[in-house]
């Protein structure tokens, strides 16, 4: 294979032209995890709506979206999606993704919904997550590529600090996957100036595994956007 | 068996292949041939990269979440593209380091049976940084045809970022190139997570702040000739 997509621009959003009319499309769904030390817990993908949103920048996270940021639980998101009709692939993975891993899926649309949204939380962090916000499904057959960026959700403070809390509300991070997580840090941070969904700033980490400012290996879970990229194959 | 190839010892840019233009030559017997004009501009601020080499053929350098081939890895963790190139006769490399802000311009010519760009340099002060393409396929350009890429830094996956001068062979470090050894903690070829330097915290980092990078970090515009 030789079509791979190539990372010839990092505007996340290319320029499509208008969709047409509304119709039932079958899609092939890849998505990589482009980070190097960083994984996703259990994606969410789904075709729903015009007009609807798991996420926007700029604006406040749901409850749904917090439980899903702070700690990997899809399920307040997927019942919003239900109520919506939206056609929707849960954990197509089947668990986390790994560094440089990809999963491929197959998603069935109906025909109201029109435009695709993704969310995975990003471990290890306090609230950041991996998101493609409502983009249209092309409705010319072909295949077409996206990068995603890394959002932080606006709803916890991001002190760095591995303790297994990712319960909405509850500081810290859940674990990191990759097992270069430190212990004892004293936290970089109690406050979160931005309680509105915005780009994550990246992490601060320290070279401390045993104290420190932070849980997170300053050279081991850093990142740069893009985080990930969807490519969709319209049938 | 294919000729030695000179520019694993030398500072040759182009080879003769080069000269054989689509549809100019007159033997029956040979492959048609076209060649595009390659030029790479370093966009980061405190980064060399090596010299850039490049070759049309069918067999990708790497595979984005696949673990990196040891000639691969020698590129990304010393600069060294010999195994890359190594046999390949019509393999290009630029004769000296590609200087942040400066341009260098190859040309590259293949078999109209394999037109699948392969290209690499590494960014020397770092691990295992590395930029270029693999395998894009540039037979549906015609001639006078340009595509611009603005391309990523990716990371081999093959030696921890640990940033120390002992292990960074760039200016920034003067260390290590190249070693067997595979110690990163994610073993696949990947987007690079950037450094971290010295003014971030890492006391024992041979990078400081001008080292630091974001994507991208390569522009290339191919020119169908």
């Amino acid at each position: 294979m030789h079509n791979k997509t190539l990372l010839a621009s990092l505007i996340a959003l290319p320029v499509l032209g208008l969709t047409g009319l509304a119709e039932a499309a079958e899609l092939d769904i890849r998505i990589t995890n482009l980070t190097h030390g960083n994984h996703f817990t259990p994606l969410l993908v789904a075709a729903h709506p015009a007009g609807q949103h798991l996420f926007q920048a700029g604006e406040a996270a749901s409850s749904s979206l917090q439980a899903m940021a702070e700690g990997g639980d899809i399920s307040g998101l997927a019942s919003d999606l239900a109520t919506m009709n939206a056609d929707v692939v849960e954990n197509p993975a089947g668990g986390l993704m790994a560094p440089g891993s990809s999963t491929e899926f197959q998603l069935s649309t109906s025909m109201d919904n029109m435009q695709l949204s993704v969310v995975a939380m990003i471990l290890p962090t306090n609230d950041g997550f991996v998101g493609l916000d409502a983009i249209d499904i092309p409705s010319e057959p072909g295949t077409y590529s996206w990068t995603l960026n890394a959002w932080d959700a606006g709803t916890e403070a991001n002190d760095e600090i591995i303790n297994g809390g990712g319960a909405p509300g509850v500081a810290g991070i859940p674990a990191d996957p990759l097992g270069k997580g430190g212990m004892n840090a004293t936290g970089v941070t109690d406050m979160e100036s931005n309680d509105r969904v915005h780009i994550h700033r990246g992490i601060i980490g320290d070279s401390d595994p045993a104290a420190g400012i932070s849980d997170l290996d300053s050279r081991v879970h850093r990142w740069l956007n893009p985080v990930a990229r969807i490519t969709i194959t319209v049938n | 068996m294919k000729p030695i190839n000179l520019l694993r010892y030398g500072g040759l840019t182009l080879l003769a292949s080069s000269l054989l233009i689509t549809g100019c030559s007159s033997d029956d017997d040979e492959m048609e041939m076209r060649s595009f004009r390659i030029e790479l501009l370093n966009l980061t601020a405190n980064q060399p990269m090596s010299p850039p080499a490049a070759l049309l053929d069918d067999s990708d350098w790497w595979q984005d979440g696949e673990a990196a081939s040891v000639a691969l890895e020698k590129l990304a963790e010393s600069g060294d593209a010999a195994d890359l190139i190594a046999g390949e006769s019509d393999a290009v490399q630029a004769a000296g380091l590609l200087l942040p802000g400066q341009t260098v311009e190859l040309t590259v010519s293949g078999e109209v049976d394999e037109l699948h760009l392969q290209l690499a340099t590494m960014l020397v002060n770092s691990n295992d940084a590395f930029s270029g393409i693999s395998g894009k396929e540039l037979g549906a350009l015609s001639t006078g045809d340009q595509l611009m890429l603005w391309l990523p830094a990716r990371d081999a996956g093959t030696e921890a970022n640990s940033e120390t001068a002992a292990t960074i062979p760039g200016p920034a470090g003067g260390g290590e190139g190249f070693n067997a050894d595979r110690d990163d903690s994610t073993g696949v070829v990947t987007l690079h997570p950037g450094v971290t330097g010295q003014e971030n915290g890492a006391a024992d980092s041979a990078l400081d702040q001008s080292h630091r990078f974001d994507n991208p970090v390569l522009r290339v515009t191919i020119t169908a000739l």
